[in-house]
């Protein structure tokens, strides 16, 4: 794709976000769209938010499950950018005014202390560059009508990031079996799904490894202070105006997602 | 022998170590197995060995690569006596030699590999001097992890010597960590058990006393052999302490699983 035509798809996709509608998907109308075309086209859409004010706060990691990348049919992971305003307390709740077709993941967030520079990032890295982990919630959105996304389409629209929440534990990576950490979801106060660390990648900092490479290779920075979403430990779960969920990590602690408004769709 | 003793002198040329340098740099490169260098230079020595180690990682640095730490070799006192030796050998890591726990690993460019079970230490102050402890190494520990070392002798038939190994970078290929990472402070370190499953069946067991009497004992050794190259260890190290088992050859489809008392388990398929 010409820078052209990426800058265009950036803007749409921009515009798509701030008035909270759909468009086409972009592979159907540019078949020949590749994955680092879609990059590009990220890098547009949200510099167009930064430019509107918000500033890059983190990055998130999608398509970390065996499920979704045989549904998508890649196996590698994709990331997309967190800024400002995509910030949503618990004690807030998210309001799904702001939102399109919201869908919500639970996962685990590490928050860095030092700055991860690839390539040649190991596993040891991770660990000693995280100032701390903590559950959260993810609620993804996707600006492609019907969700109906390929790896292009998804990566383009900033891996589909809505909102995301934090939870208030601050664990140790020093002292945690990531991999090994059990993980429930309560979705109105009912068992909705449980899972493990090792789901995303094998593991949690397995993904965050890839990242920390991925970005040294793009050449984009990954700073102290920056939150990272390692990857969907849970289903999409539809969430709507009410709902109300809980995740909690085996010796981490909590996170809760409570949610009120109505999205756009 | 003792640390001093590997103050010992050089007894190669510079142009022979850059020399033996090209061998074991194409043979790790290509992965293919070569004579023991003592073979055709039966003078070398154990500070030859380093010497030609340290031109090999001089060459990776200004190829680009980093240099993450180092490893611990010869550090179970049978290999020790087998070798003749009363410390340890040291080999760099860099980070192209990680691979993710739960990752397949190609043994195509690899030439005979086979895994040990190790505990492995990140530091967070640096640790230098001939007289380094256990106690100081601890403190200057930020946390553990338990690691899977794959090691490769570029040797034919895995038959070396010391000089040889040491060239070789004793035998470093590939590591891999995972598991739990734990605080020093919180895990009593002298005993931990292993067990190491190839395809399910367990092929080898023991406890963390094997490394040195205790691993961070290890770790103290690496430093004062470091000392006696003129090196250091620099905090954010990653020290891999010696083989907990012996090491098993793996071949392409085979499972390994380790699990660690206290540390969890990693776990990686071959291919």
């Amino acid at each position: 794709m010409d820078m052209k035509t990426i800058t265009q798809c950036g803007d749409e996709l921009y515009d798509a976000w701030r008035e909270r509608r759909v468009i086409g998907p972009l592979r159907e109308r540019f078949p020949a769209i590749r994955i680092e075309d879609a990059y590009a086209i990220q890098l547009r859409m949200v510099e167009r938010r930064v430019k509107a004010g918000e500033t890059i706060v983190g990055k998130k990691i999608g398509v970390t499950s065996k499920p979704v990348q045989d549904m998508l049919g890649v196996y590698e992971p994709d990331f997309g950018q967190l800024t400002s305003g995509m910030v949503c307390h618990e004690a807030d709740g998210v309001d799904l005014n702001g939102l399109i077709q919201p869908k919500a993941e639970a996962e685990l967030a590490f928050v860095l202390e030092r700055d991860l520079i690839g390539p040649g990032i190991t596993a040891t890295d991770v660990i000693r560059a995280t100032a701390y982990v903590t559950p959260c919630f993810e609620i993804v959105d996707s600006r492609i009508l019907d969700w109906n996304i390929k790896i292009q389409d998804t990566v383009a629209d900033n891996a589909s990031c809505g909102v995301f929440v934090l939870g208030a534990a601050r664990g140790n990576p020093r002292k945690l079996d990531l991999q090994l950490a059990g993980m429930s979801l309560q979705r109105n106060d009912e068992l909705h799904s449980t899972s493990v660390g090792a789901a995303v990648q094998g593991s949690p900092v397995n993904a965050v490894v890839w990242l920390a490479n991925t970005l040294g290779r793009l050449g984009l920075p990954f700073r102290a202070g920056e939150v990272i979403l390692s990857g969907s430990q849970s289903p999409l779960i539809a969430v709507g105006d009410g709902d109300d969920l809980v995740c909690r990590i085996s010796g981490l602690g909590g996170c809760r997602a409570r949610f009120h408004g109505s999205p756009a769709k | 022998m003792t640390t001093a003793a590997l103050r010992m002198q050089r007894q190669l040329a510079d142009a022979d170590i850059s020399s033996l340098c090209d061998r074991v740099f194409v043979a790790q490169r290509d992965a293919t197995a070569i004579p023991k260098l003592t073979d055709d230079y039966p003078q070398m020595t154990l500070a030859d060995g380093y010497a030609v180690q340290f031109e090999l990682l001089r060459r990776h640095m200004a190829a680009g690569q980093r240099q993450i730490g180092w490893k611990a070799g010869l550090t179970s006192k049978a290999k020790m006596d087998q070798m003749g030796v009363r410390v340890p050998t040291v080999g760099f890591l860099l980070a192209d030699m990680f691979r993710p726990e739960t990752s397949t690993i190609r043994t195509d460019d690899l030439v005979h590999p086979r895994v040990e079970c190790e505990m492995a230490f990140v530091t967070k102050t640096r640790l230098s001097g001939a007289n380094c402890s256990r106690e100081e190494v601890l403190a200057a520990t930020d946390f553990i992890v338990p690691a899977v070392e794959i090691i490769d002798s570029r040797f034919s038939g895995f038959k070396f010597d010391l000089p040889s190994v040491v060239a070789d970078n004793s035998s470093s290929a590939r590591y891999v960590t995972g598991g739990r990472a734990r605080l020093p402070m919180d895990v009593d370190m002298s005993t931990l058990g292993v067990v190491m499953e190839r395809n399910g069946e367990p092929v080898a067991m023991g406890s963390s006393a094997a490394v040195a009497g205790h691993p961070a004992d290890a770790v103290a050794l690496v430093v004062k052999v470091l000392d006696s190259l003129g090196e250091e260890l620099p905090a954010g190290s990653f020290v891999m302490s010696g083989g907990i088992t012996e090491a098993i050859a793996v071949s392409p489809g085979d499972h390994i699983g380790v699990r660690f008392q206290e540390l969890g388990s990693v776990a990686m398929r071959f291919s």
